[in-house]
């Protein structure tokens, strides 16, 4: 996030988009509703489902899936018609505002109704509400990511609020809302193919140089590596031999199950480290019992980046190890000593490699945690991102253009799918799948239809039946349901005896090689 | 000192800004009142009547949560008035519900008989479960009140137990209103509220449904609330706070960084609550945080390292596991080269696990083949 999650309740108008904050990020969503509730914002949502938060919401937009740049360069659109625009901002702090705005002259409402589904009238009023606010804040999620265009999402996010200078100021900022507790430390710590701790490429000579020295090493490649969305199909064709997967579920979370189970048989070397056996352990030729969070030292950063701690608070079951010991064995045993005594050990080298980590230590953190960048032992952190300057100096505006979805419709497949989570289960469910009481809440798998599509399918309610992709095919239990219009259907992807994963679409986005997990198209038929 | 703005607390001469309470201004200058049915962060209700004051020259005592400081109150927080206040307002509090602690058991010559309808109505021989973590025990004990010489009325609305997080004991409520304010004002739920009037009043969801056929969210923020022991985590019911210790963390679920308090007891954790004065959260958790946590206990965990041999696990001890996992990664480096191995490391584990993966990755497998699921 640019900003802080307290930061929401100074918001004058909140635009939330591809989030359903009340089941996936629930206390913050406390927030937006509490911003609305008693601070006077005015709430935008935008979102095919309708979502807990569009009983908040003052304006909800129901786009057609994958539809977002559309509705994005429509508000655009109205917002420079109408001299709406923070003139100033856009001088002082951004460039290429001319390539943006020839752009969405073509987006004008009525255009992007076509596209979108959202009446003009809907655009030109969320345009304005936005644009009139003194601080508009930006809050979206996987919606908006998971996509073949989700790099183009979130640059036209990032393009509307430059245009309405909410950057760079308390109550505004773009918001990714991270799903999961450490995405933010794995991506900080250098867990990418291109880059090491603090974001610094594996490109940079400079760099290499520097963390040569410092793990007194020779010869850090410099050639970024791949992508988990990569590796996997890499797998399938031999270039990939072995594999190291630590914490992580690829069987049930990635796109298009099916083919990533062939890729993971084709591996010479197949390695997990979990808590739990899962599902991708299963194919493992060796398994690596590790403690789970209750049961180490360390930190997590969570999605305003603020760095806290995790203290152990009980013992970890009979053999189980932390993870960085586990890796630091095998490091030793192919020569390379990684001799760490603790976790704060192994901060230490953190702060001293990662210069926005480099003023934050345990005892700074003890009972507070701090937002990076802190570059400095007395620097009191960075709450809101941008304030003088964007990363490269000035903002740039991108030109984008709507590109439909990989994945169309037809008279095999004639409904569109989209996946997420429930608010009783995480991810792929190996943790909460084992709470009796979340279980009783949300038992199984269900698909959301609305009764248009129940009826025309002759589909109905708590009936099952078979979901199909041109990839695969699952058995749910139907529920015939307001969230959904017509046309689309929702399935949960945590039930791995139902994964809905094995009919999404592996189609990648060019830049970030996310997967469209959003968007596909399948069939219903009673289940046999 | 502003002469504009000051009031006098127990002789002591405060500043306040306008549009203060006079509880805000004690609090700010670590003056102590008693509160019960008070809620930090929400709009006071004066329902309790605990925080009660005596202000000079005013005929009634004012309750110090929902009145305004004003330039030139002279305030009295313990003065023999308020005391005998306070003690009928908690004596009263006490008499109405199954308060079976040691306070209210003062009633002679019935005393057996009301522990033994307690006991029939909690289904349980145990003492109430907020035994020890009580607002109104404290307040009670605190003020020498007895709940003694009121009949023993059954209980008007039969406990709540069917859902699986928590239990809703009408006989203990004495409808301070806290969970109605944490479930509307502090978590936005709007599940709960004060339903039916007068002897009959509850706090009931919408029509009075049984929780878990409402909206509830089971966030249980009106648990954590809750100063009796009228609403109470299913599992850890009987749990003793002496005997559990508080280890403060982060909560391993979704990405705000809630966090937490571990109550552990014998190696195990017992219940998760939110520290109230911490951020990013506030003592804000939701139902997954809160009470998703068996799985720490399960008996499902991976507790040895494990070979696959001909299609089948077996145990292994870690050097044979480590070993063997070494030796196929140098091979395969060796071999097909190191750009023939990739890593996934975790958005589930700690930056210390995430920086020895991509160390290791990096310096020892000498490929950038490292990535993550943050896209998955």
């Amino acid at each position: 996030m640019t900003n802080t999650i307290g930061d929401v309740e100074d918001a004058e108008v909140i635009l939330v988009t591809g989030s359903n904050t009340t089941e996936n990020h629930p206390v913050l969503s406390s927030f937006i509703k509490r911003a609305v509730k008693f601070k006077n914002a005015k709430l935008i949502v935008v979102d095919p489902r309708r979502i807990k938060l569009t009983e908040f919401a003052h304006l909800w937009l129901r786009p057609k899936l994958g539809t977002d740049v559309a509705w994005l360069n429509g508000l655009m659109h109205v917002i420079i018609a109408e001299d709406l625009h923070d003139k100033a901002f856009i001088e002082n702090r951004t460039t290429d505002f001319e390539k943006l705005k020839s752009m969405v002259e073509k987006f004008t409402p009525d255009y992007v109704k076509q596209i979108t589904g959202i009446p003009e009238a809907r655009i030109i009023e969320a345009a304005r509400l936005y644009a009139g606010a003194r601080a508009g804040a930006i809050l979206y999620c996987m919606g908006i990511t998971q996509h073949t265009t989700g790099t183009d999402n979130v640059k036209s996010l990032a393009n509307l609020a430059m245009l309405c200078g909410n950057l760079g100021i308390a109550g505004g900022g773009v918001n990714p809302l991270r799903g999961q507790n450490n995405v933010q430390g794995a991506c900080d710590m250098g867990g990418l193919p291109n880059v090491f701790s603090g974001y610094r490429p594996v490109t940079d000579a400079t760099v290499r140089k520097e963390m040569e020295g410092a793990w007194g090493v020779s010869d850090l490649p410099e050639k970024p590596g791949l992508t988990v969305t990569k590796m996997v199909p890499m797998a399938h064709t031999g270039e990939i031999k072995a594999l190291y997967i630590i914490g992580e579920n690829p069987m049930v979370s990635d796109a298009d199950l099916n083919h990533a189970e062939k890729s993971l048989s084709h591996l010479d070397f197949l390695v997990v480290q979990d808590i739990f056996m899962t599902e991708t352990g299963m194919m493992a030729d060796v398994v690596l019992p590790s403690a789970c969070f209750a049961e180490k030292d360390g930190t997590f950063s969570n999605t305003e980046r603020r760095v806290q701690r995790v203290r152990k608070a009980v013992d970890a079951p009979k053999d189980a190890w932390n993870d960085w010991r586990i890796t630091s064995e095998i490091a030793k045993r192919m020569g390379y000593p990684m001799n760490y005594k603790s976790s704060q050990e192994i901060f230490e080298e953190i702060a001293r490699l990662t210069p926005s980590y480099a003023g934050i230590s345990y005892e700074r953190i003890e009972r507070q945690g701090l937002y990076w960048p802190c570059p400095t032992q007395d620097h009191p952190g960075t709450p809101i991102l941008h304030t003088q300057e964007f990363t490269r100096g000035k903002g740039m505006f991108h030109a984008i253009d709507y590109i439909p979805p990989a994945e169309k419709t037809d008279d095999e497949y004639p409904l569109y799918l989209t996946t997420g989570r429930v608010l009783y289960h995480y991810h792929t469910g190996t943790m909460t799948r084992r709470t009796e009481g979340l279980n009783e809440r949300a038992p199984e798998s269900f698909v959301e239809i609305s009764a248009e599509d129940a009826k025309r399918f002759g589909v109905e309610d708590e009936s099952m039946i078979t979901v199909a992709s041109r990839r695969g095919e699952i058995n749910v239990r139907a529920k015939v349901s307001k969230m959904v219009e017509e046309g689309t259907v929702f399935i949960p992807f945590h039930y791995a005896e139902a994964a809905a994963n094995k009919l999404t679409h592996a189609a990648l986005d060019p830049v970030s090689n996310i997967p469209e997990y959003k968007v596909c198209a399948i069939r219903l038929s009673r289940a046999a | 000192m502003d002469k504009e703005n000051t009031i006098v607390i127990n002789g002591n001469r405060l500043n306040f800004v306008r549009g203060e309470t006079i509880l805000d201004v004690a609090m700010k200058n670590n003056i102590e009142i008693p509160t019960l049915c008070h809620l930090k962060g929400t709009t006071p209700t004066g329902k309790c009547g605990v925080c009660v004051v005596q202000v000079a020259d005013k005929d009634e005592l004012v309750t110090a949560c929902s009145t305004q400081a004003e330039d030139g109150m002279t305030i009295l927080t313990e003065s023999s008035s308020v005391v005998t206040s306070r003690k009928q307002t908690i004596q009263k509090m006490l008499s109405i519900g199954n308060h079976n602690c040691a306070v209210r058991a003062s009633s002679k010559e019935n005393w057996t008989q009301y522990q033994l309808k307690v006991h029939q109505e909690d289904n349980s021989p145990e003492l109430c479960p907020a035994w020890g973590d009580c607002r109104l025990q404290d307040l009670a004990y605190r003020y020498q009140v007895t709940g003694g010489g009121y009949a023993n009325v059954k209980a008007l609305y039969p406990m709540e137990m069917a859902n699986p997080f928590i239990i809703r004991d009408f006989s203990r409520c004495i409808l301070c209103g806290r969970c109605v304010k944490a479930c509307n004002e502090v978590q936005v739920n709007n599940a709960i509220e004060f339903g039916y009037d007068g002897e009959k009043q509850k706090i009931i969801a919408r029509d009075d449904k049984p929780l878990k056929d409402s909206d509830c969210v089971f966030c249980g923020e009106c648990v954590q609330a809750c100063p009796v022991g009228a609403l109470v985590p299913k599992d850890s019911r009987f749990e003793r706070p002496w005997e559990m210790q508080k280890v403060r963390s982060t909560c391993s679920y979704c990405g705000v960084g809630c966090q937490i308090n571990f109550h552990v007891k014998d190696n195990r954790v017992i219940k998760i609550t939110g520290p109230d004065d911490a951020p990013p959260n506030y003592g804000r958790l939701c139902v997954k945080g809160r009470f998703g946590f068996d799985f720490i206990h399960s008996k499902d965990r991976l507790t040895t390292p494990l070979i696959k041999e001909n299609g089948k696990f077996r145990d292994a001890s870690w050097d044979e596991a480590l070993d063997l996992t070494a030796r196929r990664l140098s091979e395969i480096k060796k071999q097909h080269g190191a750009d023939s191995i990739g890593v996934l490391t975790s958005a589930r584990v700690t930056n210390e696990d995430n920086y020895a993966a991509m160390k290791f990755t990096r310096a020892v497998l000498k490929t950038n083949n490292i990535d993550h699921c943050a896209r998955l």
